[in-house]
């Protein structure tokens, strides 16, 4: 008969113990406030008010959901940071895709500096772009649209874009695109039937963050609309003045698309920001 | 059909003259192998032909076609990649298949000439499966296989063995050999392997710092390297070299030993009365006496170590350490003193400055 034998040590065991804890710790940090907001959003009115607050789902009701959605204004965000989120999408990969392709495969002068600019322009703070955006959206009729609030977000999501996709393409060897010039495609073949393929997941990673990104932009989209709000502009305006009840429930509705798609990419995430500097 | 002519082709990256104006003309069906160091310039060379790196000067031409100008797609070429390059998203057939379909051919012929091209390279078992189900081996046969179904006139292969380990090297090696007796494509093969290069080249021209110093059949390299450089890279071990000095009566004088060059050299050894000069001599060509003789040195055996089909001595002559291969019956002892005659037909002198040969 064998005798089993614990071949780990006393402090190996420790280390673990304090790493899981810290996970734990982390992970709460994050998850509670998360969970509590979600209770709020699925119980009643009345039970927001309650004191001591319930940690169970005691009393399940959509109603608090229900109200916040009837609210005026609030299905006409959702269709609007849709469509800007979209729209986003669309234009900061169409835009950036191409940037990104070009740091990751030619060498030309300035390269280094472009990267380092596309970086560094993340650092300007959009308080200070969003007064004088929304003076010259007055003066070219973009001031309260949807369109308007797109730009800005594709001008704040491409830095990223080119960034995360210059990563992609240069995970795409370069001998597979000379294979397919050298077997009868040109250029743009060689991206469409080679290149493309082998890096769609990575793009689609870096639209649902695009996506991301957008919908969970309240700063300009606050100060560039008045009317044609998109959700966190709507939600956040309508905080002050609204009960408690509806800000849960606004905020769960904000939190949900993000969770849902940074959970379906999530493998992605680190190889997004992984491998530009070669 | 498909000579392939280089003519005065240069290449610059940078400030750097990778491939300074290189000549060289490759018969139709010929197997010609780009041998060098790491950095010689003989896959940019390549390259060039293929229409992956536009040239700086110089034209080349395909048949009596000028392809310099011309997108790598219009060459008439196929390639084979040192990383193979198949396409991880395409099945083995479709890898295979991938540049019949960019010519829009009609898909019965691209399904035969698929199959042929997978059965020549023993794929047929494989060919629903994706890359990443297959060995390095395969892979490297899907790459070939995919290159060779184009039927371009022209074939080319960048190191298409490195990857691989020894024995499937080994057999490969055998195998190109073999396809290219089948196919009689005009192939230009890179390699920085000698033995890959005998082994495989019709001709082998030999690259340092993006020149051809020699380009001939592989016996000739072998037996008459051109300098060197090319002396010491080819053959394993390679060429052992000796300093001597010519002597007045033109014998050359090899540390307290006499060496008469050969008679057809005499000439050029009467102009060159007292100075340096290089002896090289490959390990096999070395062979042991038991007494002193004409054109022997005394030598001091080292290291003696038996590899099977022959010994490998390595012997201190004078100052220096040379190498010596004899047979595996050859009874000798480390730390022996002994006689090597060296066979004056056999020996390559050179400029002792230039490390150019004596002809």
């Amino acid at each position: 008969m064998r005798i089993m034998q614990s071949s780990y040590s006393p402090r190996y065991i420790l280390g673990r113990i304090a790493l899981y804890g810290a996970a734990i710790l982390l992970a709460l940090w994050t998850l509670a406030p998360l969970y509590l907001v979600a209770l709020a959003a699925f119980s009643t009115r009345q039970a927001t008010f309650q004191w001591p607050k319930p940690l169970l789902p005691t009393d399940f009701s959509t109603d608090t959901m229900q109200f916040f959605m009837n609210t005026r204004g609030v299905l006409d965000s959702v269709g609007n940071s849709v469509i800007v989120a979209l729209v986003t999408i669309a234009g900061s990969l169409l835009l950036g895709a191409p940037g990104g392709y070009a740091l990751a495969r030619f060498r030309f002068r300035g390269k280094e500096a472009i990267s380092l600019g596309l970086l560094i322009s993340k650092m300007f703070p959009t308080a200070i772009l969003a007064i004088p955006l929304a003076v010259v959206f007055l003066q070219i009729d973009l001031y309260d649209t949807i369109w308007g609030v797109a730009l800005v977000h594709i001008a704040m999501a491409l830095p990223f874009v080119i960034i995360v996709t210059a990563g992609i393409f240069v995970g795409v060897p370069r001998d597979l695109e000379e294979a397919a010039q050298t077997l009868g495609c040109n250029r743009v073949q060689a991206f469409v039937r080679v290149v493309m393929p082998l890096a769609l997941p990575g793009l689609v990673a870096a639209a649902i963050f695009t996506f991301v990104i957008s919908w969970n932009e309240v700063f300009a989209a606050t100060i560039l609309t008045l009317r044609n709000r998109t959700l966190p502009a709507q939600v956040l305006t309508a905080l002050n003045d609204s009960p408690l009840y509806y800000r849960y429930a606004g905020g769960f509705f904000m939190i949900v698309p993000a969770l849902i798609f940074i959970f379906l990419i999530r493998k992605y995430l680190l190889n997004l920001w992984g491998n530009i500097s070669r | 059909m498909a000579g392939i002519h280089f003519q005065t082709v240069r290449k610059i990256f940078g400030k750097t003259t990778v491939i300074k104006d290189v000549s060289l003309d490759i018969h139709d069906g010929e197997f010609m192998v780009l041998l060098g160091p790491s950095g010689c310039g003989k896959t940019t060379l390549l390259r060039c032909l293929a229409g992956l790196e536009r040239v700086d000067g110089g034209r080349v031409l395909i048949g009596e076609r000028d392809v310099t100008d011309l997108a790598p797609r219009d060459r008439k070429i196929a390639m084979v990649f040192q990383s193979y390059a198949v396409f991880p998203h395409l099945t083995v057939f479709d890898n295979i298949a991938f540049g019949l379909k960019m010519q829009n051919l009609p898909s019965e012929e691209i399904k035969r000439r698929t199959h042929q091209g997978a059965e020549l390279l023993q794929l047929t078992d494989y060919l629903k499966r994706y890359p990443a189900q297959l060995s390095g081996g395969q892979r490297q046969r899907v790459a070939v296989a995919r290159a060779i179904v184009m039927q371009a006139a022209v074939l080319l292969m960048d190191e298409p063995l490195s990857n691989l380990d020894a024995l499937l090297r080994l057999q490969m090696r055998a195998e190109l050999k073999r396809l290219h007796a089948e196919i009689k494509a005009t192939t230009i093969y890179v390699t920085h392997d000698q033995i890959e290069a005998l082994s495989l080249g019709d001709r082998i021209a030999v690259m340092q710092d993006g020149k051809i110093v020699q380009c001939d059949v592989p016996m000739n390299i072998y037996d008459y390297p051109a300098n060197k450089f090319i002396g010491g890279f080819i053959g394993t071990p390679p060429m052992n070299f000796l300093q001597g000095a010519v002597n007045g009566d033109g014998s050359v004088s090899v540390g307290a030993s006499n060496i008469a060059p050969a008679s057809s050299l005499q000439a050029a050894f009467a102009a060159r009365n007292g100075q340096p000069i290089l002896l090289g001599i490959r390990p096999e060509n070395l062979t042991l006496a038991s007494a002193q003789q004409a054109n022997t040195i005394s030598a001091h055996v080292l290291v003696v170590e038996p590899l099977g089909s022959h010994k490998l001595l390595t012997m201190q002559v004078g100052a220096e350490m040379i190498k010596v291969s004899v047979a595996p019956d050859q009874s000798i002892a480390s730390n022996q003193d002994v006689w090597l005659h060296f066979d004056p037909e056999k020996i390559r002198w050179m400029d002792a400055a230039s490390g150019e040969a004596i002809r």
